[in-house]
């Protein structure tokens, strides 16, 4: 199964925590492929898929914040209207939960990055409608 | 084990006799020298004579306010000898405590402290890394005379920076630390940051954590977290600072050392005694000290005595965990409520970490902010959100607010080298 890992990093509610974040980063010498950041109204969960991401999982620990590494699936989906209803469709036919889903479109490629549980099966079904799933090697090509 | 198997296991008989004739002393001796207790005493209407233990009721309290009123030496009993060492409380509220110490008081406070180590398991072939402040605060001075009289190597460490603390204890094969119990749980975060597995690459086998009210849940976080035995004790500047009470090795409640102090437990609202087992505020009258005895302090710490005899064999009577002081009650929207209730419920979340802050704001909104553990968090939104929603039905449930529970990052909250500030009350009533 092709999979790419994202690291989650737990963001206080302050000022300048985001920032406090990315700064580790950049210091560390990592580049950011992706991001999203989820707001709880008093915390938030920053996503990333980067460079190297042992070297960004050891810097963010090291500067004391909190980490955690998550599985997920990398869909590229036809680049013209109806590319996620596919996806969206298949899923939820199957009966997966799409727990977070975001999108980009980078040198005509659509890509969708999905965590969903159980992600096996998730990919087995988009597979399975033909659609192509990236590892962490591709991602880093786009 | 005992340091002194004679005074320790003293029958209930002779204890209570031996209380009477320095009950008589201490009394005497204040009427007699004390400027304030010959005044006290006088405008009470009672005299420094009583023919049972219970008489002393009869007595007035002496309490915080009197001892900084009587600051710098207005309650000194004028030893024949004059006193050897000065120690204060904080002062953090406008003038401190003043307590002198003779050279007879200093070594009383070592033997009950050598006691207390060898009534926990202490030889003299531990190391004992001793992490409290020297100066005017006790937990320094006070434990390092004591540990030294039972014959342990003592590292006088103070509280130093987390990096040097781990040095000396790797490099001395520290066996035994005194420990505030918030720094302790701060300490094992640094560990951990630092890789080092305290089971494994350290020596440690004895914690005694004091100086600030912890609860049972916090003492078994710390046992866990380093692998090690951590017993309980009781102390206040007031009374020698450290050493008025301790846990022998059964852990269940800490040996009051009779023979050096008389306890009461009294209601704070009445003032008048209650029966053992019942809970109120700790009274003691210091009945061996000779530079500045005190008669009935209000200790403003709440407690309860346990009557059952002690499997250990002791004799001296054991109080109940600290479960709070009279004065840090907080009142929010008109209800009652100790901050150890709070860290209670807290601590028994594995997904909370090791430090908590009780934050009072506006018109009585309580949040109480919480480090999170780092293995608690899986990257998802939800699962923080769902801890958040039962942390606050649980307290809900303990002090009938459902406050604000803030998530925080492993050691971010603010640690003092002295005691952990728990409360943040910025009311603007």
């Amino acid at each position: 199964m092709s999979t790419i890992h994202l690291i989650a990093v737990f963001v206080e509610n302050k000022p300048g925590q985001t920032a406090r974040v990315t700064k580790v980063l950049a210091e560390a010498q990592v580049n950011i492929h992706w991001v999203t950041i989820a707001n709880s109204g008093s915390f938030g969960v920053m996503k990333f898929l980067v460079s190297d991401r042992d070297q960004a999982l050891q810097a963010l620990r090291e500067n004391g914040l909190m980490v955690s590494l998550l599985e997920a699936l990398a869909v590229e989906t036809p680049n013209q209207p109806g590319g996620l209803q596919t996806v969206a469709e298949r899923l939820g036919r199957s009966g997966i939960n799409l727990d977070n889903c975001s999108g980009f479109v980078a040198n005509d490629h659509a890509i969708l990055v999905i965590e969903a549980h159980p992600l096996g099966e998730a990919a087995e079904i988009l597979r399975q409608a033909g659609l192509r799933l990236l590892d962490q090697e591709e991602m880093r090509r786009l | 084990m005992f340091w002194d198997r004679e005074s320790e296991t003293l029958a209930r008989a002779a204890l209570e006799e031996h209380q009477l004739r320095c009950l008589r002393q201490t009394l005497e001796r204040v009427a007699a020298k004390a400027p304030f207790y010959r005044r006290r005493f006088m405008e009470a209407g009672v005299k420094a004579e009583i023919k049972s233990l219970e008489d002393i009721r009869e007595f007035p309290f002496t309490t915080g306010i009197d001892l900084r009123e009587a600051y710098p030496d207005g309650m000194l009993a004028a030893p024949a000898e004059g006193p050897v060492r000065l120690h204060t409380s904080s002062g953090t509220t406008g003038k401190p405590k003043a307590l002198f110490f003779s050279r007879g008081d200093v070594q009383h406070a070592a033997d009950l402290i050598a006691r207390s180590l060898v009534g926990a398991g202490i030889t003299p072939a531990d190391v004992f890394q001793n992490m409290m402040g020297y100066g005017l605060f006790t937990g320094g001075l006070v434990m390092h005379y004591g540990a030294e009289k039972v014959g342990c190597l003592v590292i006088p460490a103070g509280p130093g920076t987390s990096e040097r603390q781990l040095m000396l204890m790797r490099d001395f094969q520290v066996t035994a630390v005194h420990i505030l119990p918030s720094y302790a749980l701060y300490f094992a975060n640094f560990l951990e940051q630092k890789g080092i597995d305290p089971g494994k690459d350290l020596k440690l086998r004895k914690a005694f954590v004091g100086a600030e009210p912890h609860t049972e849940e916090t003492r078994r976080r710390i046992e866990r977290a380093y692998g090690l035995d951590v017993y309980n004790s009781y102390g206040l500047t007031e009374m020698n600072g450290p050493g008025v009470a301790f846990e022998c090795e059964e852990k269940a409640g800490m040996h009051l050392w009779e023979d050096h102090f008389l306890l009461e437990v009294i209601n704070p609202a009445t003032g008048e005694p209650l029966p053992d087992g019942e809970t109120g505020e700790l009274v003691l009258t210091t009945l061996r000290r000779e530079a500045m005895p005190l008669i009935r302090y209000r200790t403003r710490d709440i407690t309860s005595v346990i009557p059952e005899p002690c499997a250990c064999g002791r004799t001296h009577r054991r109080i109940a965990r600290i479960t709070g002081r009279s004065d840090d009650m907080l009142i929010i929207r008109g209800v009652n409520i100790f901050p150890q209730q709070i860290e209670r419920v807290l601590m028994s979340f594995a997904q909370v970490g090791r430090n908590y802050l009780i934050v009072i704001d506006g018109l009585d909104d309580l949040t109480v902010k919480v480090e999170l553990s780092a293995a608690a968090f899986d990257g998802q939104v939800e699962h923080l959100t769902a801890l958040q929603d039962q942390i606050a039905d649980r307290l809900k449930g303990e002090i009938w607010i459902r406050p604000k529970v803030d998530l925080a990052l492993p050691g971010s909250l603010p640690v003092n080298e002295g005691k952990a500030r728990r409360v943040l009350d910025q009311r603007s009533l």
